[in-house]
């Protein structure tokens, strides 16, 4: 490999160091209109009149638009078109957007804002998985679902679960919660809109293109082909972009209703509202394992705060339930799973997507297991790891694993079997495994995930592709596979990415999917076109290592007119035979394993993390510089969750929506951080490629529990870990009760009987080689 | 209502050095720093993301010290030397910080990194060979959601060990 495996500068490192990359918020256009958007005050409330007439004769006001403008719902997952870019019926949180104003100045459209009266029937407000479950005083936040305020339902079982705790010579019983947590991207969501020549173009700060395209083309009531999305210059997702939101509808709306250009630039307020992050969860877990600590049977519950909208809440709460199955091998499971609405900004995808909650719980329940049996943790989980090549028992296909060779690197690395007693000093283990990008759709069809056009000429390269660069290098990472194949360097490579109107599909920046899809396409089309040039140079007589990209392009050029190839990715149909199989398969699965070092104290509660060993298996580095970004930024941000973050409310209100209160790791709270990558060569993947932009994050939070549990001997069996949780778990020890923090039940939940689905044959179970 | 938007409001001339060029503006008295660089002056390397003094995107530096341009008030800087992203590097020259920076991978989304930029090279100008610690205090006060800043910390230390 020539660039493939190199730490190169990312294509775009130029721009973003000098201030000249373009951000939604930095795009001005001639006569742009600002807009400012009317929030709800009430967590729940029905609209009993909403009056514009005030606000529509300050001068420099050009519209008021409220809901009855913009009546068509949509949702990021077709079973969930539950959302209004405006609501004019009912709000269901606060923060929740009610009119839009266009005025020529921003402390105009603010003004206006103010001058819309709207009454409100205020409505007992649901602020609890608990209170969720319970028949409401009022009545319901959404009028689908149930009982109650229950989403979603799922409840599946894998193999005989009851004979399986038969067989156990233990079984332990926890309750685990991980509380709510927001992405906090350092930009401010962006979007401005142009209506011209009855096409409306939208440059946003998302993570995904054509979902937006999709939600613009539905709400609107426009053709596709009369839309336009352009991805922006990115100032961070990790998911919290990945809707399609209320202000990008809107600009859209009110640039079609005054002809001009419309922009919105959501306040760091406005960001806590917009949310979509970790889902707070309650979970319960029952295992068994016999005597040498094999598990015989697993029984899962998870229950979803889910805010007040669907989003992608349906896949997240799949997803508290399918990958347990990924990293040990469970011959037999039971998962019931529930999400709940709530009268709080609405969750969704962030980091890992609905899998650090379960990790976090399923690692500290294999932890605690361990000490009842006296066994090493590490050792009992290594004694369960998958094996490569097989399919567990809820049938997801697991090819390449280095899942061993992880926990040896992290394990040797840190010493952590000969580590330092001293008091308040503790370490803990964790492993983890995540999706390279989702095996199906967010909306069925049988296209493909991504597509990649080039364009060769005069020796310029171009490559074509929807991917959406939200700061990760995905852009990199085309570039260097396509130079890879033609004999370049990454910065020859031209890119046109993000761009509904100049570039083929792709479903964008989330699941961690782009390496992985693009990355194949970029790979298909950049050797169609290498077959192309040596073509061209055999047929001139001349020897391919004589000639110049440029020259073979003009060979090429001459031989067969215009020089272009695509290539396209569409993951393989490998989800199992049963109805909801098709969240957890992804054509590729990678791994992690960590090792957290910290002092915890136990006179304020106080922890601090000294260092973080982590190794991750991503089958192969394109860019080892860019895969150890992601490493660390995972890492960073799992300790954030473990230690700081929280998205919590009081009396209906966020309780901290500012970036001062809202706490998250800075330089000072950041320790040192030891990589290790390991290639594991995937059979599908891009040159092996697998994901890196996630899994790394999800063994950290329980790694920093089991951790805090060696320093101090007490279990904080919730995220994240404050001090006052720390404090408290000690003084219960005092009194002689379990030296324990986190939550005392799991509520009963009205689950259905599960779907018994049979798990794959022996021979199913162990595909030959791929 | 807010019934001041609808009044006249003050606006005072204003001569402001942005990286080294003057130039007099007409402005409300009340605008920020950060919006008149971004707004009236087209430099919208500064970025923003609080616009409360919270989290340190829009820092520049004022007289060599970095400031919060959404904390200013330009109708109080005049004859102090303002420099943005903008006037880090010299002509087409990039600043070793932005040379490492882009090395190193130390720009992820890159959206922090204007006023990362800048507080270091303020630390730099004092202090040519910053401990570690040192390097995390300068910078306390920037956060950063993508990189988990080890590999801004590496980017700093790898641009000072190049400075003579």
């Amino acid at each position: 490999m020539r660039v493939v495996g190199k730490p190169l500068p990312k294509v775009d490192s130029a721009a973003k160091v000098t201030g000249r990359a373009l951000y939604a918020d930095d795009i001005a256009l001639p006569r742009t209109l600002h807009c400012k958007i009317l929030r709800s005050p009430h967590p729940h409330a029905r609209i009993v009149s909403i009056d514009t007439s005030a606000a529509r004769r300050i001068p420099g006001v050009l519209a008021v638009i409220t809901g009855s403008d913009l009546p068509v719902k949509f949702g990021i997952l077709p079973v969930t078109q539950d959302e209004r870019a405006l609501e004019h019926e009912k709000v269901r949180y606060v923060g929740d957007p009610i009119a839009a104003v266009a005025a020529t100045e921003e402390e105009i459209a603010a003004a206006a804002c103010d001058a819309i009266a709207v009454e409100y029937e205020v409505l007992e407000p649901v602020m609890s998985i608990e209170a969720a479950l319970q028949t409401p005083k009022d009545e319901r936040i959404q009028d689908y679902g149930g009982p109650n305020n229950i989403h979603k339902f799922v409840s599946l079982e894998f193999g005989d679960v009851d004979a399986g705790f038969e067989r156990a010579a233990s079984i332990r019983e926890d309750v685990f919660f991980f509380q709510g947590n927001t992405h906090l991207p350092m930009e401010q969501h962006s979007a401005i809109a142009t209506y011209v020549d009855g096409k409306v173009t939208l440059w946003s700060s998302t993570q995904v293109v054509h979902y937006v395209h999709r939600a613009l083309s539905k709400v609107l009531e426009l053709p596709m082909h009369r839309i336009r999305v352009i991805g922006a210059a990115h100032g961070g997702g990790f998911g919290g972009k990945t809707d399609p939101f209320a202000h990008e509808i809107i600009v859209c709306k009110l640039a079609m209703l005054t002809g001009r250009p419309v922009k919105c630039t959501l306040t760091r307020e406005e960001v806590f509202y917009a949310h979509r992050g970790r889902h707070p969860v309650l979970m319960w877990v029952r295992t068994g394992v016999t005597s040498d600590g094999r598990i015989t049977a697993m029984h899962f519950r998870s229950a979803l705060d889910g805010g007040a909208y669907g989003s992608y809440g349906v896949a997240s709460t799949f997803y508290t339930g399918a990958l347990q199955t990924v990293t040990y091998d469970i011959p037999a499971y039971r998962f019931e799973g529930c999400r709940v609405f709530t009268n709080k900004p609405p969750c969704g995808p962030k980091r890992g997507h609905g899998t650090p909650q379960p990790r976090f719980a399923l690692e500290l329940h294999l932890e605690k297991i361990a000490h009842d049996i006296g066994l090493d943790p590490v050792e009992l989980k290594r004694r369960n790891f998958v094996q490569p090549n097989t399919l567990t028992v809820n049938w997801l296909r697991v090819t390449s694993c280095g899942l061993v060779e992880c926990t040896e690197r992290v394990i040797k690395a840190s010493r952590f079997h000969d580590r330092a007693a001293r008091p308040g000093h503790g370490m803990g283990f964790a492993i983890s495994s995540y999706l390279s990008g989702a095996g199906t759709a967010i909306y069925w069809n049988d296209m493909p995930h991504s597509e990649v056009q080039l364009k060769v000429d005069r020796g310029g390269v171009t490559a074509f592709c929807g991917a959406m660069d939200i700061g990760q290098g995905s852009d990199s990472v085309l570039a260097t596979i396509i130079a890879e194949e033609l004999g370049l360097e990454p910065a020859d490579i031209r890119l046109v990415t993000a761009d509904t109107d100049t570039t083929p599909i792709d479903l964008g920046s989330y699941s961690s999917r782009v390496t992985f899809m693009a990355g194949n396409a970029a790979l298909e089309a950049a050797r169609k076109m290498r077959a192309m040039l040596d073509e061209a140079v055999q047929a001139s007589g001349r020897r391919i290592d004589d000639v110049t990209f440029e020259e073979a392009s003009v060979l090429a050029e001459a031989r067969f007119g215009t020089l272009t190839s695509a290539g396209s990715y569409t993951p393989p149909k490998i989800a199992g035979p049963y109805k909801g199989s098709g969240v957890g398969p992804s054509p590729a699965y990678s791994y992690s394993a960590c090792v957290v070092d910290l002092d915890a104290d136990a006179r304020t509660g106080l922890i601090r993390v000294n260092k973080v060993w982590i190794a991750h298996d991503v089958g192969r580095a394109i860019n080892p510089l860019l895969v150890e970004g992601q490493v660390e930024g995972s890492v960073y941000m799992g300790l954030g969750e473990a230690l700081m973050e929280e998205q919590v409310f009081r009396k209906g209100l966020h309780k901290w929506p500012s970036m001062l209160e809202y706490k998250s790791p800075t330089f000072l709270d950041m320790p040192e951080i030891e990589t290790f990558i390991v290639e594991t060569i995937d059979p599908e993947g891009p040159y092996g490629a697998k994901e890196a932009g996630q899994g790394p994050l999800l063994p950290v939070p329980p790694a920093v529990c089991a951790a805090v549990h060696d320093a101090l001997g007490i279990w904080i069996d919730e995220i994240p870990v404050t001090p006052e949780k720390v404090i408290e778990a000690l003084r219960r020890r005092e009194k002689g009760e379990p030296a324990r923090y986190g939550p005392q039940r799991f509520p009963p939940i009205p689950y259905p009987a599960p779907i018994k689905v049979e798990p794959p044959s022996k021979k199913d179970a162990a595909p030959a080689a791929i | 209502m807010r019934e001041e938007v609808l009044r006249d409001v003050e606006r005072a001339v204003v001569a402001l050095n942005v990286n080294g060029e003057t130039r007099q503006l007409l402005l409300p008295s009340h605008k920020t720093l950060l919006e008149v660089l971004r707004e009236d002056m087209q430099l919208t390397g500064t970025k923003h993301g609080c616009e409360l003094g919270e989290c340190g995107t829009c820092t520049v530096l004022v007289d060599g010290k970095p400031q919060l341009s959404c904390l200013l008030l330009p109708v109080k800087l005049q004859g102090r030397a303002i420099t943005t992203i903008e006037g880090m590097a010299i002509g087409s020259d990039l600043h070793p910080l932005q040379v490492a920076f882009a090395e190193l991978g130390a720009a992820q989304c890159g959206y922090c990194t204007p006023g990362i930029l800048l507080a270091a090279s303020s630390l730099l100008e004092e202090n040519l060979r910053p401990t570690r610690d040192e390097i995390r205090e300068a910078l306390a006060g920037n956060l950063c959601r993508c990189t988990g800043y080890t590999k801004i910390l590496q980017a700093v230390e790898l641009a000072a060990g190049r400075m003579p």
